[in-house]
């Protein structure tokens, strides 16, 4: 196949389409409805209602329902546009879908309304109830609720779409206020909590940014959004154009500026952001564990948790008074946090090795499978009986004394100094990290990662190496588990559930497999906004809905953007392969672009 | 074997016999590869080219019989002892590391090399063989089309410095056009003193190159000459050669 075979008059065939798309107006408006019941039904709007976003006009429980016709009256109009071929012009065509799919999506809650007044099915659906129908309502009655959805969700979606007939800097402009508004008002406790003087000017006195306050920061957003983003994409594009030491001073006063701000920052803050950070920082240390084991080596490790657990209980066991009675009297006891942390790192070394020794011999999905088996195995032995003596079950271990260091003290009722003591941790880890991924043996676990049998092939000693890393995760997750017995001030087998396994392995996709940078932002972004298995985030009010959102979010990455939330350009570039190839594909490129496919493959002779 | 002379083998089966699971795959093979020639495996599918060619290289145990190496019984060494060696075997479809860029793959290659001048100039050596490769260095291995993925395959078998290449059909998969160059290739490589253990279908291609040859037929060794006899042998031409 030569360049010459390809049709590149493709365009030419496919006449310029203004009809309306029905059949896309209507799958995009049922999805809507859905999605709308959806929600509701899962709870999330009453759940949500305490919290005010604008006072008096707008609660975060109607935000929550709101935000998804204006999404999907936008994304109707978005289409793909090939290359080559004219985009068509956005016009009335575009907001007239808009309207239509927001009002079918209307019509979902319509029916809703209708039902619930009509039927009762509080039985298998907790939310379906009188509370949730006044709230659809407008607390109007349903003579008014019946019909109020399908215009408002209507003027949503035409809001949404008018979007698409905006220039794009406009269209950047009203994101950045809906963004700036709802950032503000949603983590209101933060900012309050970092700059005190800020709750009188910006929150009314029950919550929520007042509506003067509202009109202000969207003002000012607005204006950044129009003069003040060339600076900053200036400054950006500085450094991304930079290259060689030019490249490498940047990024170390980048690095710098970032570890003073995290240092700074917080002798400034209250205790609620304290508390974040350090939470953040704990889970932080098992995701860059986690990212080498799954991220660098391949291995998909379901039962991480295993190793922040037995970190955890050997801190504890080692430090605190009250470990459980049928420790040999010789067995060292309540003995200082360093060296407790010495015999923890080499403790997690051996059971991760232990686990790792019958586990790594097996590949890809009965990996997984069976360390799920480990992670669980491990919690319900600190949980057992039969170890009761040893480890008190159920109660846990308590009495895990502040780490004493002289000059200052490590412990939980003093969340900065914890925050502290996880930096140092974090910055140890990531350089190790950072190092590992540039080494022989960060490059014998890509090799492995991408073809195991090639790898041996090559020599590699798989076993070998796909031990250190299981032995370097468990380690970095010991450093986490010892901070977290401190923190808390005592251990239990709830601590350790599967869904912190789940949860870091989310935090480690989200950021983009392997991508230490993307990593850390990731999780900020979960741990801090949305919260750890346990640890409450900023959005204290999702708590509840935490899990729905973690999988909602999980989904939209894997279709949207498996590189990740802060991709780097090699891997993303890997990833949408497909798409690159079709572009060059569209421009008869393809003589050398076409990549060879695995077993049928190179077919394609070079032109 | 009329012509085995006084030489040692650099590779030799004596009663080889291989089993995955229950399942006997290698029947007796016997198989013997000298310093700097170039010699084929032929069979059709499924008949143990490749496992042949796994358990040279120790990634296969055998069940009985022995590997040598130099003369050494290599039986229980691992694939590394081998590779250090110079035992290198170039996979079935190549199988680059795909997501891995072009140097990357060069580089692990190298894996159990510690010589480092001896490694940049291995390097250099496979730009000149190879200048398209070298164009390609930070792309991913991934995106190179195929004949360009047939180059780093064996470039990356020729950073371990290897002294026999085991190339498990190279030519599969290969437009035809591609096919002749890939063979030309090999032949470069032989001939700076590289022994090549090819396995392949196509056995004329193959053999219009090779020294000697073994046909192998559900593991078992059926026929042993040198290539002109080979292709001269009325029912191999049948069997094997017909339509290659
Ligand atoms: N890992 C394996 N486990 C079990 N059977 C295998 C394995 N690899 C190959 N086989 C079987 O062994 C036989 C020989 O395979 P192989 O050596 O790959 O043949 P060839 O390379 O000549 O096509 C085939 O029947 C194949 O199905
Ligand atoms: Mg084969």
């Amino acid at each position: 196949m030569t360049a010459a075979s390809v049709p590149n008059a493709a365009p030419a065939l496919l006449p310029a389409d203004t009809s309306i798309d029905w059949n896309r107006i209507t799958r995009f408006g049922g999805l809507l409805a859905l999605g709308l019941v959806f929600i509701s039904l899962a709870g999330m709007p009453l759940g949500l209602n305490q919290r005010t976003v604008i006072e008096p006009v707008l609660s975060l429980g109607y935000l929550a329902l709101m935000w998804l016709p204006f999404l999907a009256g936008y994304n109707v109009g978005n289409e793909i546009v090939l290359e080559g071929m004219e985009a068509t012009k956005k016009g009335p065509r575009d907001l007239l879908g808009g309207l239509i799919v927001g009002a079918i999506g209307g019509v979902g809650l319509s029916i809703l309304v209708l039902l619930i007044d009509n039927f009762d099915l509080r039985d298998p659906l907790v939310n379906w109830s009188p509370q949730l129908l006044e709230f659809l309502n407008f607390e109007n009655g349903v003579g008014f609720g019946s019909w109020i959805w399908i215009p408002f969700c209507g003027l949503l979606g035409l809001a949404g779409a008018s979007l698409q007939l905006m220039s794009q800097t406009m269209r950047r402009a009203v994101m950045t206020v809906i963004l700036a508004v709802i950032v503000l008002s949603v983590f209101e406790f933060l900012i309050i909590d970092i700059v005190d003087p800020l709750k009188k000017v910006l929150y009314a006195q029950q919550g929520g940014l007042k509506w003067g306050a509202a009109i202000v920061v969207a003002i000012l957003a607005a204006a950044f959004s129009l003069f003040g983003r060339e600076p900053i994409s200036q400054v950006r594009s500085n450094y991304n154009d930079a290259t060689g030491p030019e490249k490498s001073r940047q990024t170390a006063v980048l690095i710098g500026l970032s570890v003073l701000a995290l240092i700074v920052i917080p002798m400034f803050t209250g205790k609620i952001t304290q508390e974040l950070l350090a939470n953040v920082g704990i889970f932080l240390l098992l995701a860059l564990g986690l990212n080498i084991v799954v991220g660098l080596a391949g291995i998909l490790d379901l039962g991480y948790v295993a190793f922040f657990a037995v970190g955890g209980y050997t801190t504890a066991v080692l430090t605190s008074s009250n470990r459980g009675e049928d420790w040999p009297s010789w067995f060292p006891s309540e003995i200082h946090w360093v060296l407790a942390l010495i015999a923890t790192v080499i403790m997690a070394g051996i059971v991760g090795l232990i686990i790792g020794a019958p586990v790594i011999r097996m590949r890809g999905d009965y990996l997984a499978i069976v360390t799920l088996g480990f992670g669980e195995i491990i919690r319900l032995l600190f949980l057992s009986d039969w170890l009761n003596g040893y480890f008190n079950g159920a109660q846990g271990i308590t009495n895990i004394p502040p780490a004493d260091f002289g000059i200052f003290e490590i412990k939980g009722t003093d969340p900065r100094s914890v925050f502290y003591l996880v930096l140092f941790f974090a910055a140890i880890s990531i350089y190790v990290s950072w190092r590992l991924e540039r080494s022989r043996l960060g490059r014998a676990w890509m090799a492995i990662r991408e073809d195991e049998s090639v790898a041996e092939a090559m020599g590699i000693n798989t076993v070998n190496v796909k031990l250190m890393a299981f032995v370097v995760g468990a380690v970095l997750a010991s450093f986490s588990g010892a901070i977290f017995a401190t923190k808390v001030g005592s251990i239990f087998p709830t601590s350790f559930l599967i869904l912190v396994s789940i949860i870091i392995l989310v935090v480690v996709i989200v950021g983009g497999m392997g991508n230490i940078v993307g990593v850390i932002v990731g999780a900020f972004v979960l741990i801090g906004v949305l919260g750890g298995p346990k640890q409450p985030g900023l959005l204290q009010e999702f708590s509840e809905y935490k899990l729905l959102i973690y999988g909602a979010l999980l989904i939209w990455m894997m279709l949207k953007r498996p590189e990740g939330l802060v991709p780097n350009a090699r891997r993303s570039r890997e990833l949408h392969q497909d798409e690159f190839l079709q572009d060059a594909w569209l421009k008869g490129e393809v003589d050398d672009a076409v990549p060879d496919s695995g077993d049928v493959d190179g077919t394609v002779a070079p032109a | 074997m009329s012509d085995t002379d006084t030489r040692v083998p650099l590779l030799e089966f004596r009663n080889i016999n291989t089993h995955y699971g229950a399942v006997h795959i290698l029947k007796d093979v016997n198989l013997a590869i000298y310093p700097g020639e170039m010699v084929s495996l032929l069979g059709g599918n499924a008949s143990g080219k490749s496992t042949t060619l796994k358990t040279l290289l120790g990634m296969v145990t055998p069940t009985s019989g022995e590997v040598v190496l130099d003369g050494e019984v290599v039986n229980d060494k691992p694939t590394s002892y081998r590779v250090e060696r110079g035992v290198t075997m170039v996979p079935e479809n190549r199988r680059l590391f795909k997501r891995l860029s072009v140097k990357e793959n060069l580089e692990l290659g190298a894996y159990l090399r510690n010589d480092k001048d001896g490694i940049a100039e291995d390097l250099e050596r496979i730009y000149t063989m190879f200048p398209r490769v070298k164009e390609r260095l930070n792309q991913k291995s991934g995106t190179l089309s195929g004949g360009e993925q047939q180059m780093v395959a064996m470039g990356r078998a020729l950073m371990s410095s290897p002294r026999v290449l085991l190339m498990d059909e190279p030519s599969m998969g290969l437009a035809p056009a591609l096919v002749q160059t890939n063979f030309e290739l090999i032949q470069q490589i032989h001939e700076e003193g590289i022994a090549i253990f090819m396995v392949e279908q196509n056995a004329n291609m193959a053999l219009s190159l090779a020294d000697r040859g073994w046909v192998l037929q559900t593991g078992r060794v059926v026929l042993d000459d040198t290539a002109e006899n080979l292709l001269a042998n009325p029912e191999l031409q049948k069997s094997y050669l017909g339509g290659a």
